[in-house]
């Protein structure tokens, strides 16, 4: 065979029969051998950083790692930010570059770039493959790498004379990397300490992070925390690990949490990390945070433990054997918590979140509330970044699993519509609908073309604001009200007739009533891409909001008076 | 407090890059670090030295382990190990000073690797400290150029 059947002949081992990819120089043997192939199908983007996001919201998905193939140079280093994306965020993907000849790396060739050296601290792992004979043996360590142990992008290299060069096919019966031993199985002697510290807590509070997803432990959670009463509150990438209609359930906590998962968090005597990192986000400063809590941790990567806050008792793990080892240890006699639940209700009834209607101008609050109850919290829910996204993670209630898609660790404007697409190549059994603000439709909007021409039947609802919202947010209430460049009124363009013009279905709402017919519309339309341009009232703020390195113990509830602490 | 750390890792291209740009990503202090081959060539011992408090220290084993290409990492501080840096070094030399030099090479167990007119090379083989021991004692002699190896190390034997 020869490395360019060799690499499909890989893909194929592993199980592989969807990649995003777009050809280029370097990659003309490929896309030779690709013509003749069925089993494998490949999705031409319109920009590489679409495909990298694309595979990235087909894994997240799904679960399976998503692919990605793109030509040397500007091809690969078009997929530096998606990359990045899918290390903050932990997402399982593989991706593939072409590269110049062996004999010219290193001469400053035509499109060539050291991918390899670019991506080195953006990827799990990466490798330059140098002998064809290890191409086989390297794509299998590349898959193995990205979705064993805290999944990951690795990124593989394949210079054109490895592609044209041809061997034997072997696969290895296993892939063989000494230096890779991830723990999963917990410490029971660990184990039985956090039991009998979960049983004896009077005010426990779960924090659940994208790692309960990732384990797909959501079941073992249900079952703990209903068992002894325990609140659960969740981090961005943790929405739908614990069903938001549950009364156990705390919503979204840190930055623009809920004041009352908020309070808890600061007036718990144990707090239970479970997938979850203490990132910045969700801890404030860190010297405040649950300052009354015995802290444990469980997380799959010991690099996360001890990194931003000093826990108690840290447990190394995956976090389904976290959850069933606790289960198992829990002792016979364990404490219920109806005093500290009617305390968390105190919170809530003090501090609910809620919005108004009005019947002629429209909220984004009630769109999102609108998408959740008209898809029952059943939806892939895809974010890009901003206040929408914000405002998506209150109101929207995510009942289940793998239900929210959104750039939590790098913050990617431009991720939005190319990672609602890829989550639409991978499931088709429920709806998957995009919230998007008008700054960063515009960032990929050249994808709009992927989805038109696959008739991928997502829902692009598009929060106009006319403003880059969130940064206008911290521009009124932390800069003076200088808005600089935030603006954006006089220069976005007809969004109805650009995005008509990619032959996509079209339709605008201004008005409650007018965004409930159209949300009902898009929704019952599945021959393809459906827009949605909802304008919204242009200077609305997220709140509630605990500011930038500020203690969650003082959030701001209300807009326009930063001085309001509670 | 100062930290050595001994790290078993592939012997593959861009394996030092790794380490050293995982450094200067997590904005820890790196010292020195040297690397060559093991008796198993298909491995290197890289011995590198960092300071830190404990937590930072954790961490820095913590991300060493992290990395794919490293298969055993171990903190030798603590533990019963030998420490050897070598030091190459020239210095001016006339008829002056030639005889006090000399007799601190012999001092320093130092050993002259080669001799000129007017300069002399020597090289000296220690522990860090040593190192900088000596570095000190020769300075007022006129040192024209040094090299340091960094330090490598190694377990004692049982
Ligand atoms: C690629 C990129 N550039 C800049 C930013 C900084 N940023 C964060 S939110 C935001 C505004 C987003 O505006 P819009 O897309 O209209 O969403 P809104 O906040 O109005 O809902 C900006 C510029 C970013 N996150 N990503
Ligand atoms: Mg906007």
């Amino acid at each position: 065979m020869n490395g360019s059947e060799i690499f499909f002949e890989s893909l194929r081992r592993e199980g592989v029969d969807l990649i995003f990819g777009y050809p280029g120089g370097a990659l003309l043997k490929v896309y030779e051998t690709l013509h003749d192939i069925e089993d494998i199908k490949h999705i031409l983007v319109r920009h590489e950083q679409g495909a990298t996001h694309m595979a990235e919201g087909y894994a997240r998905a799904t679960g399976r790692p998503g692919v990605v193939l793109v030509t040397s140079g500007p091809g690969a280093t078009n997929t530096v930010t998606g990359i990045t994306n899918a290390y903050m965020d932990s997402s399982p993907m593989v991706v593939f570059t072409g590269q110049v000849p062996s004999s010219l790396i290193g001469n400053d060739a035509f499109q060539e770039a050291d991918i390899v050296g670019i991506t080195r601290p953006i990827t799990k792992h990466n490798f330059l493959v140098k002998d064809v004979r290890e191409l086989a043996s390297t794509i299998q360590k590349a898959f193995f790498l990205a979705t064993n142990g805290r999944p990951g992008p690795v990124l593989v290299d394949m210079p054109k004379d490895i592609l044209n060069a041809s061997c034997a096919f072997e696969w290895p019966e296993q892939a063989d990397i000494r230096g890779f031993k991830p723990t999963l199985k917990c410490h029971q002697n660990q184990i039985e300490k956090a039991a009998h510290k979960i049983a004896e807590a009077k005010r426990p509070l779960l924090y659940i992070g994208g790692g309960v997803i990732t384990a797909e432990a959501s079941e073992e959670l249900q079952e703990l925390a209903t068992k002894l009463d325990i609140p659960v509150t969740m981090t961005l990438q943790g929405l739908g690990a614990f069903p938001a209609s549950h009364p156990l359930s705390m919503g979204m906590l840190g930055m623009h949490g809920t004041y009352w998962a908020n309070q808890a968090v600061n007036k718990c005597d144990l707090l239970i990390a479970v997938g979850a990192r203490f990132d910045d986000r969700v801890t404030g400063r860190v010297d405040t945070f649950a300052p009354q809590a015995y802290k444990i941790h469980n997380d799959i990567d010991p690099t996360n433990v001890d990194k931003n806050i000093k826990v108690d008792l840290p447990i190394v793990g995956d976090s389904k054997n976290f959850l069933q080892g606790i289960l198992k240890a829990l002792p016979k006699k364990a404490e219920k918590h109806e005093a500290w639940l009617n305390e968390i209700r105190q919170w809530q009834e003090q501090c609910p979140m809620t919005y108004t209607v009005e019947e002629d101008s429209l909220k984004t609050e009630f769109v999102i509330d609108q998408v959740s109850k008209q898809t029952e919290g059943n939806a892939v829910v895809v974010t890009d970044v901003g206040q929408h996204q914000m405002w998506t993670s209150q109101y929207y209630r995510f009942n289940r699993p793998r239900s929210i898609i959104t750039s939590g660790g790098l913050g990617t404007m431009g991720y939005g519509l190319p990672a609602a697409i890829g989550a639409a190549f991978g499931v088709t059994d429920r709806p998957v609908v995009l919230f998007c603000g008008d700054g960063g439709f515009m960032m990929n909007i050249q994808e709009l073309v992927t989805a038109v021409h696959y008739r991928i039947p997502v829902k692009i609802f598009l929060l106009n604001n006319s403003y880059l919202g969130m940064v206008r947010q911290w521009q009124e209430l932390f800069h003076q009200e200088k808005y600089s460049f935030t603006d954006l009124e006089d220069s976005n363009p007809d969004f109805l007739k650009v995005v008509e013009a990619f032959g996509c279905r079209a339709m605008r709402a201004e008005t409650p009533a007018e965004a409930e017919a159209a949300i009902r519309s898009a929704l019952d339309y599945n021959e393809g891409p459906v827009f949605v341009e909802f304008r919204v009232i242009r200077k609305d703020m997220v709140f509630p909001m605990v500011p930038a390195g500020g203690s969650i113990s003082d959030m701001l509830l209300e807009r326009l008076n930063p001085k309001t602490m509670v | 407090m100062k930290h050595l750390i001994s790290v078993l890792v592939e012997n593959k291209f861009g394996t030092l890059n790794r380490v050293a740009s995982m450094f200067s990503a997590r904005g820890f202090n790196l010292e020195s670090i040297s690397i060559g081959e093991t008796e198993d060539p298909e491995i290197s011992r890289m011995t590198i030295v960092t300071r830190g408090d404990d937590q930072i220290v954790s961490q820095v084993l913590k991300q060493l382990n992290r990395l794919i290409d490293t298969i055993k990492v171990t903190d030798l501080t603590r533990q019963p190990h030998v420490e050897r840096e070598l030091l190459l070094m020239t210095m001016k030399l006339s008829k002056a000073t030639q005889h006090e030099i000399f007799e601190l090479i012999n001092v320093f167990k130092g050993k002259v690797v080669d001799i000129k007119q007017k300069s002399i090379t020597i090289e000296v083989i220690g522990s860090p400290d040593k190192i900088n021991t000596t570095i000190d004692i020769f300075r007022p002699y006129g040192i024209r150029e040094l090299a340091r190896s960094g330090a490598v190390a190694i377990h004692r034997g049982e």
